[in-house]
């Protein structure tokens, strides 16, 4: 899906954060155009991860404006954001252990699409729709499973299906295939891609180049809690400031 | 079979109803009714302690806290009619048990609602550390409040006569085993429920619960207040049942202990867990007070405790889900 023009999806003005006397973010901008494929590449600490858990609502920034479909989102708290259609999945994966799979992307549906809808879905429609989330991910034949069966591939693609049951208009994908093999993030690349063809404008978090290249449209650079480069991603991957993050003086 | 909660509650109205009938059929002996009134005590204590550390997994150690404010909130419901007759000549009427049960209930569920609040900044042990020291400030107030018999404690005089007939033992039993239906109603709807499927997000991954739009907060302010008001109702009744109040023993060590111990011998996942464990345990340790010492329940807590979090983590229940699969 390419970007739409008209009003950005998502804007940032001037965000920072700081952990007592550490700046993890200073004065970051950014918009997201609705339908977009946005890599988001850095260092480790250089405050990705920090970023999406200020704008997912995880954490508090300090300073700046977060604006999400026109509504500011200042005082809204994360359960507040994913209900408006900001969605995300964990670097580690954080799956409802006690749970199966099932009722894992049952949540999300219990709490966000049905509190976002005046007519609550009925138990059998969101036991459709449960089956229908885990078979976009190949996970149909597990519903009945805990995340203690899952491989690692299939633990992130679970992760992916319960931010997927939230509806989102924008998901954050953090290092979702972080620990896979080249096949697996193949699969993991395939499920994102027809996610975004789908209508979901999505934020690729990840260290693994060749997958952020092949999937983004725009590469967005941090560096030490600063953005050092947003653009095309060819050429933001050659701009001196990223080669020297990324190789050295 | 899927019984549904409707006719679960039924069911266990049903259960109650037989059980106090029976007993007033068949026991003569009134201490049967003091050792089955403490069973029962610990099957509304265990299960309001497992809605908040087995549902939503956060461990209370502040149970004491709750059940004294209960029983202090009917001292001073049963003090009141007297002092407002000697400090303002008004005349009042002797506020009846179950009034006092729901002030109890009430009192303690404020107290909850504040716990709840602790929850924004405090998890796991340290969550667990406050509400002990929760306890001991709740106990310095009640030691320093004179009204209510500071220090030295409070005589209550049982009234006369007990509603329902029979003795007031046989009413207080009656009124447990009321207590004890509402609580385990209370917790299997709540198993059963979208609220338990969220508790339960809450008790895996609170991020990722909120991630996933579940309100957390609300929800743990709801279990703390819930669980802190069953607790106080129980704890209601205790000024009649022990007719003498002081702090020592009505916030002692062991009701903490045994809220605790009992769903994690019985199974803190299920509302049975919580009922398994206080009749198991609860019956174990008034035969061993009666027979070998009443010093030694703790000690008898404290082995089965260290054994089934060594050896049976899941508790009994978990232990039967287990033998199931594998005969499946």
């Amino acid at each position: 899906m390419t970007a739409e023009a008209g009003p950005p999806l998502l804007e940032v003005r001037g965000l920072g954060k700081r952990f007592g006397g550490f700046v993890a973010l200073e004065g970051i901008d950014l918009t997201i155009a609705k339908g977009e494929r946005l890599g988001l590449i850095g260092p480790n600490g250089s405050g990705k991860s920090t970023l999406v858990n200020c704008l997912t609502g995880t954490l508090h920034n300090e300073t700046g404006s977060i604006h999400f479909e026109g509504k500011d989102l200042r005082g809204l708290i994360a359960h507040e954001r994913t209900r408006l259609g900001l969605a995300r999945s964990f670097q580690l994966p954080k799956p409802f252990h006690s749970m199966s799979l099932a009722d894992n992307v049952r949540i999300p549906l219990l709490y966000t699409v049905n509190a976002r809808q005046r007519h609550a879905l009925s138990d059998a429609q969101i036991d459709e729709r449960c089956q229908e989330l885990l078979s976009h991910v190949n996970l149909a034949d597990k519903a009945r499973r805990r995340p203690r069966d899952l491989t690692q591939v299939e633990m992130r693609k679970l992760e992916l299906a319960r931010a997927v049951a939230t509806q989102p208009t924008l998901l954050f994908a953090d290092e979702a295939m972080a620990g896979l093999s080249h096949s697996e993030i193949e699969e993991i690349l395939a499920v994102l891609l027809r996610l975004n063809e789908e209508g979901i404008t999505i934020v690729l978090i990840e260290h693994i180049m060749s997958a952020v290249m092949s999937f983004s449209t725009r590469l967005m650079v941090l560096v030490a809690g600063h953005k050092i480069a947003d653009g095309p991603p060819q050429e933001a991957i050659r701009n001196p400031e990223v080669e020297r993050a990324y190789l050295g003086e | 079979m899927r019984v549904s909660n409707s006719l679960f509650w039924v069911l266990i109205v049903a259960v109650g109803t037989v059980f106090v009938v029976a007993s007033r059929l068949t026991i003569t002996n009134e201490y049967f009714y003091f050792a089955g009134y403490v069973v029962l005590e610990y099957i509304v204590l265990s299960t309001a302690w497992n809605i908040l550390g087995g549902y939503t997994g956060y461990t209370n150690f502040g149970t004491g806290a709750f059940f004294a404010a209960g029983a202090y909130s009917a001292a001073v419901l049963h003090k009141l009619p007297a002092t407002l007759h000697k400090t303002f000549d008004i005349t009042m009427a002797p506020v009846p048990l179950p009034v006092m049960i729901v002030a109890g209930g009430l009192v303690s569920g404020l107290m909850g609602l504040g716990t709840g609040y602790l929850t924004l900044r405090l998890r796991g042990v340290f969550f667990a550390i406050a509400t002990l020291a929760f306890t001991i400030v709740v106990q310095t107030l009640i030691v320093n409040w004179d009204y209510v018999g500071g220090s030295r404690g409070i005589y209550i005089i049982r009234p006369a006569n007990a509603p329902l007939g029979g003795g007031y033992i046989q009413y207080l039993f009656s009124l447990m085993t009321l207590l004890a239906v509402v609580s385990v109603g209370i917790a299997r709807t709540i198993e059963r429920s979208r609220f338990g499927l969220g508790l339960n997000s809450i008790r895996d991954d609170e991020l990722a619960a909120e991630a996933s739009g579940v309100p957390t907060l609300r929800m743990k302010l709801i279990s703390t207040a819930l669980s802190g008001a069953l607790m106080g109702m129980a704890g209601a009744p205790l000024p009649y049942y022990v007719t003498y109040l002081d702090p020592a023993s009505s916030f002692n060590l062991a009701y903490a202990v045994n809220s605790v111990a009992m769903p994690v011998i019985g199974g803190m996942q299920s509302w049975i867990g919580p009922v398994i464990g206080s009749i198991l345990l609860g019956t174990i340790q008034q035969l061993a007070t009666v027979t070998i010492s009443s010093a030694l329940n703790l000690l008898i807590v404290g082995v089965l405790l260290i054994l089934f979090v060594v050896i049976a983590p899941n508790g009994i229940v978990g232990l039967v889900q287990a033998w199931r699969r594998r005969e499946a």
